[in-house]
């Protein structure tokens, strides 16, 4: 079956990390999703890196962190914030292909 | 061991908090009122222009109230990253205000400045050591880079700031410090665990965003006993649940186990979030792991020229149609244009409605608005050039004849006269790196009496 991430999860969003990362973070509605989520391993580098076309080294890591019932992943930033061709400086909204992502649950 | 409180008003100093969370806060009787005022989030300009990114009169009214309750309780009140970015400008306009603030209030007080801006030459002198390292992924730091850059702050840990407490300051105004420093180090002075001391101070930095609802404009309170801290928002219609405070661990981080700061890491692999009330989050096992060698953050930006921009929309379906052509067609005339000048620019074409918020992280790349919107930039060594060429590359799409147009009064629908904005300097951070240090070296204080005479 296939769902898709927004109506697993309770928060998607993306912001830097400093001024040359930017991190994602997914979490979940509950405890049982979490769980499942990272069984199957739905957010993992590969995933990101095809999602955001990007090369699989440039997915610096994906962090599944429990208290928060969270998975974490973390890219390098296309650009430095702020330099010239920057598009987003905060990078707080480059989460949108997370939000329609289909995975396999 | 007796609990020590921390108020934390407001996220950053100058985004206002509501009195009465504040009155609230200052009834918990804190030992310290601290604020982190500044952050590398909004872009290197406000490091390279010496320019904060909060207003002054925000930054007044936050402080004034801060400093006031503080004086009456005879608590140390301590802003970290004074105007924003932490350099040399930034700071001294914090200090003008304190010093506006105590004249208006009869205040007299003891002020600690402690400064965060770091010499040029003593970065290269620590290049040259091999003691300058990338945060990866910022490249190498090169000569000819460190050469063009305007202004570079060192992130200060939590010594300078424990110092200044115990030389007796009342009011501590630092440079750029480390976030959660400015709620820990009364705590760590006294013998707190600094793990726990740090991990608060994590979580306070950001006021109430850890609290549910979320506010960065409302405050929170932490209390830190010898095993655990708990947090508490002030206002009676946010909760700090778990969850809330959990997920801010995460928040702008790389990895939320392993938070790296001055002299070592904050290690949360044993970190426990439980519910203690209603509202309030009790945390435990948070460890400070200091590292072999003292090592802060330094950050810099360079100056890359001078910006002009233009704001306009076309509704045409025709030339939607063919708009990254058109686009193409225009940088071409006003290269074309302008190719016996000699101008050293950068002409770029946001597209609201393709491709315009993630540029080459955007995986769609079909048009399906109605209207798009277009930013015409231009950046260029001084400000006339890129007027020069933000205007003609205006000019030129507005008139622009492309393929099969048939609307030939325009092409570009403006919102405003003047179309072309002149936005000023525009820099580019140019240092992310980690110096090994002593971790007093770079952080000078300066005392002094604040207000009348004593």
């Amino acid at each position: 079956m296939k769902r898709r991430l927004k109506d697993i999860a309770e928060v998607i969003r993306s912001k830097n990390a400093g001024p040359y990362e930017l991190t994602f973070d997914i979490i979940f509605k509950d405890w049982e999703l979490f769980e499942t989520a990272c069984k199957h391993h739905i957010i993992n580098k590969q995933v990101i890196a095809s999602l955001y076309d990007i090369p699989i080294t440039d997915v610096i890591n994906i962090i599944e962190f429990k208290p928060a019932k969270a998975i974490k992943a973390t890219i390098v930033r296309p650009m430095a914030s702020g330099q010239l061709g920057e598009t987003d400086v905060y990078g707080a909204q480059q989460h949108a292909p997370l939000v329609d992502l289909e995975v396999p649950f | 061991m007796k609990e020590l409180r921390v108020l934390s008003p407001t996220a950053i100093l100058g985004y206002g908090f509501p009195m009465a969370s504040f009155e609230e806060g200052m009834k918990r009787k804190p030992h310290v009122i601290a604020v982190d005022a500044g952050s590398t989030d909004p872009g290197p300009y406000y490091l390279g222009a010496g320019i904060s990114f909060t207003d002054a009169t925000a930054v007044k009214r936050d402080l004034s109230i801060m400093i006031e309750a503080a004086m009456k309780e005879d608590i140390p009140v301590i802003i970290g990253t004074a105007g924003g970015a932490g350099g040399e400008p930034h700071l001294q306009e914090v200090v003008d205000i304190i010093k506006a603030i105590a004249a208006e209030k009869k205040l007299t007080f003891k002020m600690a400045v402690i400064h965060a801006e770091i010499d040029k030459e003593m970065v290269a002198k620590k290049l040259a050591d091999g003691k300058v390292s990338p945060l990866h992924p910022a490249p190498e730091l090169t000569e000819g880079e460190l050469e063009e850059t305007e202004r570079i702050v060192g992130q200060m840990g939590l010594e300078p700031i424990i110092k200044a407490l115990d030389e007796g300051a009342q009011v501590i105004v630092a440079g750029r410090a480390y976030d959660p420093t400015v709620f820990a180090a009364l705590a760590v002075k006294e013998g707190y665990d600094t793990g726990l001391a740090l991990h608060m101070g994590k979580i306070l930095e950001c006021a109430s965003i850890a609290a549910t609802p979320g506010s960065g404009s409302d405050c929170m309170f932490g209390y830190l006993g010898d095993d655990y801290f708990k947090l508490e928002p002030l206002s009676p219609i946010r909760k700090c649940t778990t969850l809330s405070v959990a997920a801010h661990t995460l928040y702008e981080k790389t990895n939320p186990y392993v938070l790296p700061g001055p002299g070592g890491v904050i290690d949360l692999h044993d970190a426990k979030f439980e519910q203690e009330t209603d509202s309030m989050v009790k945390v435990t096992g948070s460890k400070f792991i200091p590292s072999d060698a003292y090592t802060i953050k330094l950050e810099g930006a360079k100056k890359v020229g001078y910006r002009t921009v233009s704001i306009a929309g076309t509704r045409d379906s025709i030339m939607i149609g063919q708009i990254d052509a058109i686009v193409e067609e225009v940088k071409e005339r006003v290269k074309d244009n302008f190719s016996d000048a000699d101008f050293d620019y950068y002409l770029d074409f946001k597209i609201y409605g393709k491709n315009a918020v993630m540029g080459s992280l955007e995986p769609m790349n079909e048009i399906t608005s109605h209207e798009i919107g277009i930013v015409i930039e231009a950046v260029a060594d001084t400000q006339q050039i890129a007027n020069t060429i933000c205007s003609f590359a205006r000019s030129t799409m507005l008139h622009y004849g492309y393929n099969g147009r048939i609307s030939t009064a325009g092409n570009l629908a403006f919102p405003y006269s003047p179309s072309d904005f002149k936005a000023g300097e525009v820099y580019a951070f140019s240092l992310y790196h980690v110096v090994e240090v002593d971790p007093y070296e770079l952080f000078p204080i300066d005392y002094m009496t604040v207000g009348e005479a004593l």
